[in-house]
């Protein structure tokens, strides 16, 4: 195992920030930990980090422990934060020696694992690290966070407020690292990325609600997904769809309606009503779930769960 | 470009230049009453300058710009009272409660002080935070935040809402039933402009416009755009525009 999350719990003052948190991630693997602003995901990558000491619990990276060992921890990890955290007042070439150095490399011993990633910012490598776009900065952090050849790499939001293609470039470079041998650990709020990892955990208000593979996560989902689209639009069906009997929940999903339905009995029924309507574009059609269904249906599992305790937040 | 019917935003030649750099590049376009439009781009496309002009914090290099029947040039303190907006990076008071929070910005856009008190009830009540009305902002979760925050951005009725992101980082529940309120405003007349980078959220919008290096390259119905670019979905289109 390349890292170990033993029970993590983690509170600051009155607020539970992590709760039993308890994951492995292996060798090589590109992992995912997925969830909404809140859930715990800075915290726990604090603690990948060694900056930040669980309550109780033990977080070992390639076997050092993260409080004890945290020189070694430090030596094999590159970390990227949430928040820029570069020198904004060193330039482009200037921030990534300074890293170099600290970690007691050079940039040319290490050039070939960032140079696909830093020859895209070359052309600025005066400028200073301030003055770039957030997409540049983006890839500024990540040279420098690789500069010294780390055995993990951990990764905070690296794509959040990032546009899709920007997104789908620090993917393909993701890939790319993979392949030299890194492990990596990446948080993201973007459901749509969990497809890209080997295996993601779905956290959310500090607790992991499941781990393991992209598919087979999305496959655990609701059974009883439907989807439906209309020539005339869906959200003026919305509201018609809530208020049927069969339905469990609706959502606007894109173009179409998500509809999780009570039980297998009720599909036909649902089907005679939707024929009532007597909208000819309208298709309904049994889907598989994406991740983004099943994080919904954890989601509101849960808040079913609480409301019946009587919970507020 | 079709003609408008009866256009809340009117945007001709639209250039803004800092230094020699062209932020904006000629954009024309305009934003009928009613509708979402939604205001795509990659980072750095220009779409914050944009927004800052029509907003009437800015002022354009050259170009007619017309915001709900007031000019970007002279009218800009009318423009401020006829317009909401919200951004994910900021949007209300960490230190002062939701309450408070509510009030300020009532004031600001002039409401009185009966209306007021009498609106911030139905509002804590249809937004279910009645009974945490006297937390502060900051210990509320990011979408109980930005509900709040867009429940605030249209409290005095405002002709547009400008939305800068306004779902960045919140769950996907919350951001389905943001958008469902964001419906809810078209209803009662309300305009609304937005920008985002998840891709289903620009299907819900009744136009989506996308700029590419300060130049608004495709703007279409989203079943328009997908067809003329022969895609599947919003994402498609999006990274053909904007990878090209």
């Amino acid at each position: 195992m390349s890292l170990i999350l033993d029970h993590i719990d983690k509170s600051f003052e009155t607020v539970k920030a992590l709760k039993q948190v308890n994951f492995e991630v292996k060798e090589g693997e590109l992992f995912g930990l997925i969830g909404p602003d809140g859930a715990g995901k800075s915290t726990l990558f604090r603690i990948m980090a060694s900056l930040l000491v669980p309550d109780s619990g033990r977080c070992t990276m390639l076997g050092f422990d993260i409080d004890k060992e945290y020189r070694q921890v430090r030596q094999i990890i590159g970390y990227m934060p949430g928040r820029f955290s570069l020198y904004m007042d060193l330039s482009v070439e200037e921030n990534l020696a300074f890293y170099a150095r600290v970690f007691g490399t050079t940039v040319k011993e290490n050039y070939d694992l960032i140079r696909d990633v830093y020859e895209q910012i070359a052309p600025f490598k005066k400028r200073l690290a301030g003055r770039l776009s957030g997409g540049m900065k983006q890839k500024l952090a990540l040279s420098c966070a690789l500069i010294h050849r780390p055995r993990i790499l951990i990764l905070d939001e690296p794509t959040t407020g990032v546009d899709a293609v920007s997104r789908r470039e620090f993917w393909d470079m993701l890939k790319k690292i993979q392949g030299e041998g890194i492990t990596t650990v990446v948080s993201t709020p973007y459901m749509d990325e969990a497809e890209l990892c080997d295996r993601v955990a779905l956290i959310q208000k500090g607790e992991l609600l499941a781990v393991s593979d992209p598919s087979a996560m999305a496959e655990e989902g609701e059974k009883l997904l439907y989807s439906l689209r209309s020539g005339k639009g869906v959200y003026a069906y919305l509201e018609k769809v809530r208020q049927l009997e069969a339905c469990k929940h609706a959502w606007l999903f894109g173009d179409r309606l998500h509809v999780t339905l009570r039980s297998e009995a009720d599909a036909t029924g649902v089907k005679k009503i939707l024929d009532s309507w007597q909208d000819e574009s309208l298709v309904w059609q049994s889907i598989v779930p994406s991740i983004e269904d099943r994080f919904m249906g954890l989601l509101q599992q849960e808040s079913e769960v609480s409301s019946e305790q009587g919970e507020g937040i | 470009m079709t003609a408008a019917k009866d256009p809340i935003i009117e945007v001709k030649d639209m250039v803004k230049k800092f230094g020699s750099f062209v932020a904006n590049d000629r954009l024309s376009f305009h934003v009928e009453k009613g509708e979402i439009f939604g205001f795509l781009g990659a980072n750095g496309a220009g779409k914050t300058t944009a927004i800052r002009i029509l907003c009437g914090l800015s002022y354009p290099t050259s170009g007619e710009i017309m915001v709900a029947g007031f000019n970007v040039y002279h009218e800009r303190e009318k423009i401020k009272r006829k317009i909401g907006y919200m951004s994910q990076k900021f949007s209300l008071y960490d230190d002062l409660s939701v309450s408070e929070n509510i009030r300020l910005y009532a004031g600001i856009y002039g409401l009185g002080r009966k209306e007021i008190a009498s609106r911030e009830e139905q509002l804590l009540e249809r937004l279910g935070l009645t009974q945490i009305r006297k937390r502060l902002i900051r210990e509320i979760p990011l979408g109980w935040k930005q509900k709040l925050a867009f429940s605030v951005a249209i409290f005095h009725k405002p002709a547009i809402v400008f939305l800068d992101e306004p779902t960045g980082g919140v769950d996907p529940i919350t951001r389905r039933q943001f958008w469902e309120m964001i419906h809810d405003a078209t209803l009662e007349g309300i305009t609304v402009f937005v920008t985002t980078h998840y891709m289903d959220e620009a299907e819900y919008c009744d136009r989506v416009s996308i700029m590419v290096e300060g130049r608004i390259e495709a703007l279409d119905t989203p079943a328009g755009l997908k067809q003329s670019y022969k895609s599947k979905n919003m994402n498609e289109v999006f990274l053909k525009l904007a990878r090209s």
